[in-house]
């Protein structure tokens, strides 16, 4: 046995001990029979091994979800970074509050008054990004079984979230004006009438994602009533609303819940500042504010209060709208440049939607098509997109894929869409092929 | 104690299983005393082993490329012994329709079933053809992409109109497709070990959990599975299905360790349904489950796979 070579790491030219695991295969069943059953939940699944291949450098990934990160202005963040090392240094290596830094939370009270929303710094809790907000808040409510509704297609990333905790999810379709607030009133009227009262409602109003649809207003009033008229919960995600090219900004569900405490609102400043920094928020009424409080000590204690300084010192010397304007202003051009690929490039009978906002176009393929197949193919042709099965918890979506347009360059998107196209065409002629009296 | 380069990752839709697979073989090939390089089978990977210069390969590569012949055929002419089988096996297995065709020749029973490129229905109008094998083989049919390692693209018809569905979407994942009379049954499998005189691991059954009879969601569902050695068969039945992964290995000409995919009906006939040249060795595969049934241990396993590593030439 040679077990006791050393190699050098090159970072730190310490000697470390070659990694050697002990535990092998034989011993997986040793583990099995004491996971919990919320990581038994997590299983390995096709579509993970599938989407893995996609992270590979020359592929164009039109899969990813990725702000622009290269517009942040160099001068700003080396002016920032160099000020706390002189003015908050110790305080910025410190475990901070749970519910995080009082001056964020008094500047988030300003960031979504800009968004026409009226929240009390006391209603904040700082998250590690929008999506432990989003982890949290399902946490908060769901009880294994429980039955939710969300959007079909809903965040993809919120999918796993709802796996863990073993909710029962049931889809709400949408539209180019959201949610069909109509079918949730039916679905929820059907699922009580079976005894399985849905406790949440989980939407993301503007720019959906994956679906890049925004809500209308008067959907978001019906929304708002119907929940208190039924005691439902809505979990509202908004981490798009300012990522807007077009139109006017619509009220929220916060807002137009008015203080009656049946919204809880989540957003994060991954796409307004950057992704890197892990900041977002949950708004709450106190006493859910607590239960969220106390799940996220048992998560993490705090967020880094070292972001959550630079993200207030950045708010108190610079107004992050200039900075969104300049995403925008990015994003329109690659939106654009996207619709008009899919226009020139897509078969008759794609649909796509057109969003005014957002990141995300949403495609629906001719129902013949599966996603899951057509990203296989696609693959040879070295370009990725997301199947719409990740979106839906019931195996829905096979003919739908989400198309990402911040995050790749236009040259790219066009190639991209192209490719697509092409293999898309491929499928088509195939499927003619084998349908002679249907062609 | 050798130099050996374990290949793996790659660029096929099973890259994730693969990187599994190398973790646990490179662990088992230190505890056994060698010098592990670890090697992704990317674009660099002629210009690594040249600069290497390794004793041997282990290929730990699943699917497309690193299972079909292709990184074979790159060790043969850098002259690496390698682990697994040679070129023509590995191109013989990975074509479910050309393994099917040889197994059958050999005597080897395997479910009826009928292939089509892509060219037959584009160029040759064989989708006329649906109803007559239909009418051949019965419902259900199994449809799969002829050379697809993992269960991606493989799909159970049971209705007549979803036919033609079931083949354009396996045909995302290959030109070519087998369409295939489903038989039911217990899925066992068998992995042989092709020394002078082959021999068989312990048969292992994949037992669905949950389910009433083993189904072909439960077949391919991961998770919904229970890996054990097959309760109630009988003795000359297992005997039979050693026997039969042998003659279905040989007839491939498979060398090192290959896995067997059977079906036991249940008038307790044997049907063979593929062969793996690189069977799994993630923490929940077949061969690593055989290994410990027989007593033997993963590592036991992998310095097997490492002795029989040979060239063709």
């Amino acid at each position: 046995m040679s077990t006791h070579d050393v190699t050098d790491n090159p970072s730190t030219g310490t000697p470390v001990p070659p990694q050697t695991p002990l535990v092998g295969p034989a011993d997986a069943a040793r583990y099995d029979s004491r996971f919990s059953l919320l990581a038994s939940g997590a299983t390995s699944s096709a579509m993970r091994d599938l989407m893995a291949i996609t992270e590979q450098a020359d592929v164009i990934s039109l899969a990813g979800g990725l702000p622009d990160t290269e517009a942040f202005p160099r001068a700003i963040f080396d002016d920032i970074a160099s000020d706390i090392g002189a003015d908050y240094l110790a305080s910025s290596l410190q475990y901070g509050p749970t519910d995080g830094m009082r001056e964020l939370r008094e500047a988030i009270v300003g960031i979504m008054a800009h968004e026409g929303a009226h929240a009390r710094a006391d209603d904040i809790l700082i998250t590690s990004g929008g999506q432990q907000a989003i982890d949290l808040s399902i946490r908060t409510f769901v009880n294994r079984g429980d039955t939710v509704l969300a959007e079909g297609p809903t965040y993809p990333g919120a999918v796993p979230c709802f796996t863990a905790y073993g909710a029962d999810v049931t889809h709400v379709p949408l539209d180019d004006d959201g949610m069909r607030v109509d079918l949730l009133e039916e679905a929820y009227a059907r699922l009580a009438g079976e005894g399985r009262v849905p406790k949440i409602v989980y939407t993301i109003p503007n720019f959906q994602n994956p679906a890049g649809v925004t809500m209308s207003l008067p959907r978001r009033h019906r929304l708002v009533e119907f929940a208190h008229a039924n005691g439902l919960i809505i979990i509202e995600d908004n981490p798009y609303g300012q990522i807007r090219f077009e139109g006017e900004a619509l009220p929220t569900l916060y807002e137009l819940d008015d203080g009656a405490g049946w919204v809880v609102y989540l957003s994060t400043f991954s796409k307004i500042l950057a992704p890197g920094i892990r900041v977002g928020w949950a708004v709450a009424p106190p006493q859910v504010l607590r239960k969220l409080n106390l799940g996220k000590q048992a998560a993490d204690l705090c967020s880094s209060t070292m972001t959550q300084r630079f993200v207030t010192e950045y708010l108190k010397r610079h107004d992050y709208r200039e900075h969104v304007a300049r995403l925008n202003a990015i994003y329109l051009r690659r939106r654009d440049v996207m619709l008009g690929a899919l226009e020139a490039r897509f078969p008759e009978g794609a649909t796509w939607t057109r969003p005014r906002g957002g990141l995300f176009v949403w495609a629906t393929l001719p129902d013949f098509i599966d996603t899951k197949a057509l990203q296989a193919k696609a693959l040879e042709r070295q370009v990725a997109f997301v199947p719409g099965e990740a979106a839906f918890l019931d195996g829905s979506g096979t003919s739908s894929m989400r198309l990402n347009f911040s995050g790749v360059s236009e040259a790219l998107i066009t190639e991209g869409i192209g490719r697509l196209g092409e293999v898309i065409a491929e499928f088509c002629t195939l499927h003619d092929a084998l349908n002679p009296g249907r062609a | 104690m050798s130099r050996v380069a374990v290949l793996k990752g790659g660029t096929s839709l099973e890259r994730e299983v693969s990187l599994r697979s190398g973790t646990n073989v490179e662990a088992a090939l230190r505890r056994l005393g060698h010098e592990v390089l670890p090697m992704d089978a990317d674009q660099h990977l002629v210009r690594h082993l040249r600069e290497e210069r390794p004793d041997v390969a282990f290929v730990a590569l699943h699917g497309r490329g690193g299972e079909d012949g292709t990184v074979q055929e790159i060790l043969e002419i850098l002259q690496i012994p390698y682990t697994g089988s040679g070129v023509l096996a590995s191109e013989r297995a990975m074509d479910k329709v050309v393994s099917k065709a040889l197994f059958r020749a050999a005597g080897v029973q395997v479910p009826h079933g009928y292939a089509f490129s892509k060219e037959a229905f584009s160029r040759m109008g064989a989708a006329d053809t649906l109803p007559d094998i239909q009418q051949t083989l019965g419902l259900p049919l199994c449809v799969k992409p002829a050379r697809q390692g993992s269960a991606l693209g493989i799909s159970m018809v049971k209705e007549p109109g979803d036919l033609a569905a079931a083949i354009l979407n396996a045909m995302g994942y290959d030109d070519r497709v087998l369409v295939e009379r489903f038989v039911p049954g217990r899925e066992l499998a068998v992995s042989v070990v092709m020394a002078k005189q082959p021999w068989a691991l312990p048969v292992v059954e994949a037992v669905p959990l949950g389910h009433d009879f083993y189904d072909f969601e439960a077949r391919y569902t991961p998770g919904e599975t229970e890996l054990r050695p097959p309760r109630d068969v009988e003795d000359d039945i297992i005997q039979e299905a050693a026997r039969v992964s042998i003659l279905a290995a040989e007839t491939l000409g498979c060398r090192g360790i290959a896995r067997v995919d059977l079906i036991l009906d249940d008038e307790g006939r044997l049907w063979v349904l593929e062969i793996n040249t690189i069977p799994g060795m993630t923490d929940t595969s077949l061969l690593p489950k055989a290994a410990e049934i027989a007593g033997l241990g993963f590592d036991r396993v992998v310095a097997d796979m490492l002795a029989l590593a040979a060239l063709d030439v």
